[in-house]
């Protein structure tokens, strides 16, 4: 760690009594992931095989981005299926096969289970290696669990990426991979800083292509962009390659944590990571610091979605002045959220799961100056006069490293922005 | 298995849910997976609610479904019950649970809560959204509805309107007024807005007024036939169907007090000159039942248009959209499948759609205007101002909404006579829709990049435009460049040409000349 980096808190959270919770949950399943998973990987189709209610969650998530055909559908199960009168994996074969006939673009297929397709017990996994037989070369079939049984929300992109990771080739290079969809725009600023800083070979998963190869091995270290992805870390230890820990690389201290870490790993002289770095800490530091102003000496209260809880909860406090009251994330993972818990201080309420109604009553009587929660809650609570913030908008946005570290305060500056500048009030 | 891109009706429990959502202290116990809890978001962003949908989902995972999945529905039913203290419940499963078969309407009736616990039979895997808001309302009225004394005054109930219905809110005041006006009374207007013991006073009413027949018809027949109330068939969409009711009003209701209807501007503001360019523009209707025949109607009789075509993604419809049809002499497409839609508009070449958002983006991507008509419903649809379909103000409001994406009648002229003025040329599109080019980038403006669907409805047999030709057409403005072109091509392969010049171009407009 370089001179100018905070020192971390007497106390973190890491060891903090967690607070679990198994009531009623107000979350997206990992179908979601499909919205952004899609638009990074540009040769691949996603094939929910599902109901109605998985192609309007799909529908619904995606919005306003309705794009002409996109690169995902969902093979709705109907009532033939379901009793047994049609055969499920033939239906499956001639579903795909009307679809790649459509789209000849497609390299890659992902058939897509969803909880209905879980409940009935239709094997994905048989398909997937059939169907793999019958289109290669010109497109992989694989498979992964996006249900509301099995995955929430982010979980989509963990399950989609873990994968891939068992048909990656092997080698014994020594090489680094970073995993996680970023936008294109942050993922380039990512390798320019890595390759400044003489990090390299790099590979990135997901890859943009299939044609961008992969491979992992023993001599293989990687690192997480994000915080959600806790089955391709194991995934990727079986393989034999080595994690490098970190708190994630959002703000300003955890871009250069991170980034740290890896120089560490690589041995790349003090020096030379600051020299590289100086200048956009430099600019993170002063973007987050006009960004944050309204957020300071403020009190957030998360609600769980995405896992990005702890990490942004750290990047808060840390960074913008803020009060943690409480840190709800759906899962908590210790080998991927703990360097980030022990930078948080002490203080807030960490809870893993839900119990909606009951942490809404938590919440009410917290009384934070803002709420990071789902779009189901956010305008009742608006209502209620909490300023909020839509946790899926961290997700879709780049926040991520040094150049979007002003934007990532500003996001959540802007709804007590808007709050202070609104002179009537809501009847 | 059927492979789907985007649907128009989200599954039956969805129905349910705009039921419970709408009404007052019912609150719905929801056996399904976590995830679709999405389904509060549809009611919170889309619609702005200020408060969650009353609903509780059992939210089960993967590890529940082996042990006791029965004993947590049972738990949220209960802590629903203490936390909401509802009149009623009513209890019902999504698709994943439909498999599981705990039979939530069994479970709920073991408990013996104090309330009525109404079960839900809704078939995910064979019906749909409208269906669900149908059959729960029905539900709702055979369990809690008796017959009662009628008023004494005439009175009637308005049914239909739900939660994120499409103008559901401003057409309830619109012709509650309406009937005010009659000297009708309205006893109860549900689901939207009422109570459950509200609903069990439906009986007193003397007739009932049928908004909308995809969510209310088989509550409406079951009155009928129990509570002797009839019910409207004439759904008052658009002037001529407004007119059309008060006189079916007035049958069932023996009201014979005057009616103002000098709030009608639409009838002159579509008999004035300035209208006149709308005479025979060719437009395709898609959207549901309802609302697509009601649209039909306007467009021909209330704005002079040519329907080149019109169709529901309600089968329950098809048979009135059928026979519509067949009264314009033209096919009925009946289907929930975007991408057919998209291919018949395509094939169709109208001037101007009258859809649903889904349309809206098709037309976006073809380069024709569109107005929305019809739900599914975007928060477009939820406008701050009152802006109903129905009566009179909703005659004004179509009237404006449909006219807003054309190009208004001197405007169509003045782009005609000044077509390569590099400032007013037909590249910036309407003046009044914002987005204009800057002035003197004389690009052309294209549909955004054909994807599939284009490319594969494009054979290889079309002839070749010569760059004479295609410099002629870009004079042609936008808004019927792309008929022009089409009608070309068409008629030059009719032809067997195989190069189209300016000659053919003019050919082609003579050939087609109405
Ligand atoms: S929770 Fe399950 S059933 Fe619901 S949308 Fe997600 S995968 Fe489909
Ligand atoms: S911007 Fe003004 S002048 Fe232009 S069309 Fe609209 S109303 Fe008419």
């Amino acid at each position: 760690m370089t001179e100018h980096m905070p020192l971390p808190p007497a106390t973190g959270c890491r060891t903090a009594p967690v607070l679990k919770e198994r009531g009623q949950r107000e979350v997206f399943c990992g179908l979601t992931g499909i919205i952004w998973l899609h638009r990074k990987i540009q040769d691949a189709f996603f094939l929910v095989v599902g109901s109605r209610t998985c192609a309007h969650l799909l529908q619904s998530a995606a919005g306003v981005m309705i794009f002409a055909e996109p690169r995902f559908g969902t093979a709705i199960l109907e009532e033939a299926d379901l009793a047994g009168l049609k055969d499920a994996q033939a239906e499956l074969d001639r579903t795909v096969e009307e679809l790649l006939a459509r789209r000849p673009d497609i390299r890659q297929l992902f058939l897509v289970g969803s909880c209905p397709s879980e409940v009935i017990k239709l094997d994905l996994n048989r398909a997937a290696e059939r169907l793999t037989q019958t289109y290669a070369p010109r497109v992989r079939v694989l498979e992964y669990s996006g249900s509301g049984i099995e995955t929430t929300f982010t979980q989509g992109e963990d399950a989609c990426l873990a994968a891939m990771v068992p048909v990656l080739p092997s080698t014994d290079a020594r090489e680094l991979i970073v995993i996680g969809a970023l936008p294109d725009v942050v993922e380039d600023q990512m390798v320019a800083l890595l390759t400044d800083l003489g990090i390299g070979p790099l590979r990135i998963l997901p890859a943009r292509t299939i044609d961008d190869e992969i491979a992992v091995g023993p001599n293989t270290v990687f690192a997480l962009t994000q915080p959600f992805l806790g089955d391709t870390h194991a995934a990727l230890i079986r393989r034999g390659a080595r994690h490098i820990a970190a708190p994630f690389p959002f703000g300003e201290e955890g871009t250069t944590a991170w980034l740290s870490a890896i120089t560490e790993e690589f041995n790349i002289p003090r020096a030379l990571f600051d020299r590289v770095t100086e200048a956009p800490r430099r600019r993170a530091r002063q973007a987050i610091s006009q960004a944050a102003v309204p957020l300071n000496d403020k009190s957030v209260f998360f609600f769980p979605d995405s896992q990005l809880e702890i990490p942004l909860a750290r990047f808060l406090t840390r960074e913008c002045g803020m009060t943690a009251l409480e840190v709800g994330s759906p899962y908590i993972h210790d080998a991927l959220h703990g360097p980030d818990l022990d930078l948080l201080p002490a203080g807030p309420q960490i809870s893993e799961g839900q119990d909606v109604d009951l942490q809404l009553d938590r919440c009410r009587a917290a009384h934070p100056d803002l709420t990071v929660c789902g779009l189901g809650l956010a305008n009742p609570l608006e209502a209620d006069g909490f300023a909020t913030k839509w946790a899926i908008e961290l997700v879709f946005t780049p926040v991520h490293f040094y150049e979007q570290a002003g934007d990532l305060a500003a996001l959540f500056a802007r709804p007590l922005r808007r709050k202070s500048l609104l002179k009537v009030a809501a009847e | 298995m059927k492979l789907t891109v985007w649907t128009y009706e989200g599954p039956p429990h969805v129905g349910a849910m705009r039921v419970a959502t709408g009404m007052k202290k019912l609150h719905y116990v929801l056996h399904a997976p976590q995830g679709d809890t999405y389904a509060d978001l549809l009611f919170t962003m889309i619609e702005r609610r200020d408060h969650r949908p009353p609903v509780t989902y059992t939210t089960f995972q993967a590890r529940d479904l082996g042990a006791d999945t029965a004993g947590l529905f049972k738990k949220a039913c209960q802590d629903a019950y203490d936390r909401f203290q509802p009149e009623a419940i009513i209890v019902g499963a999504s698709c994943t649970a439909e498999l599981i078969q705990d039979d939530p309407g069994g479970l709920a009736e073991t408990m013996g809560l104090p309330i009525p616990v109404i079960p839900l039979e809704l078939p995910s895997y064979q019906r749909k959204e409208n269906f669900g808001a149908d059959e729960t309302f029905f539900q709702l009225v055979k369990h809690l509805a008796k017959p009662q004394t009628k008023t004494e005054r005439v009175s009637c109930n308005i049914i239909g309107p739900t939660a994120l219905g499409f103008r559901h809110r401003d057409d309830v005041a619109e012709i509650t007024n309406l009937l005010f006006e009659l000297g009708i009374e309205v006893n109860v207007t549900a689901p939207m807005g009422a109570t459950p013991s509200d609903i069990a006073q439906m009986g007193k009413a003397h007739f009932n007024v049928l908004l909308y027949p995809e969510t209310g018809e088989t509550a409406a027949r079951y009155c009928e036939k129990e509570f002797d109330q009839p019910y409207t068939k004439i759904v008052p969409i658009g002037a001529g169907a407004t007119h059309d009711f008060i006189t079916e009003v007035r049958a069932l209701s023996g009201s014979t007090a005057s009616l103002d209807s000098q709030a009608l501007r639409q009838t002159w503001w579509s008999r004035s000159v300035d209208s006149t360019y709308l005479t025979g523009k060719r437009v395709f209707i898609f959207g549901d039942g309802t609302h697509v025949k009601a649209a039909a109607r306007i467009a021909r009789d209330e704005m002079g248009f040519e329907v080149a075509g019109l169709g529901c993604y309600n089968r329950e419809y098809a048979r009135d959209i059928r026979a519509i049809a067949k009264e314009f002499g033209v096919e009925a497409l009946i289907t929930d499948d975007y991408l057919l839609v998209e291919k018949t508009i395509e094939t169709l070449q109208p001037e101007m759609i009258l859809g649903t958002q889904m349309e809206r983006h098709i037309g976006k991507r073809l380069g024709i205007p569109c107005a929305v008509i019809s739900a599914p419903v975007h928060v477009q649809d939820f406008p701050a101002r009152y802006s109903p379909q129905m009566g009179f103000e909703g005659a004004n409001v179509i009237f404006d909404t449909w006219i807003h994406p054309l190009v208004m009648g001197l405007e169509e002229h003045l782009l005609h006579m000044f077509r390569e003025d590099f400032e007013f040329n037909d590249a910036a599109g309407p003046s009044h829709h914002g987005g204009h080019q800057p002035s003197g980038t004389a690009s052309v403006q294209v549909p955004a990049a054909p994807e599939q669907s284009l490319a594969l409805s494009t054979g290889g047999d079309v002839a070749i435009w010569l760059a004479e030709a295609e410099k002629e057409l870009k004079k042609i403005p936008f808004f019927v460049r792309g008929k022009a072109r089409r009608n070309t091509e068409t008629y030059a392969t009719s032809q067997g040409l195989s190069e189209i010049s300016v000659d053919t171009l003019y050919e082609a407009k003579a050939f087609y000349a109405r």
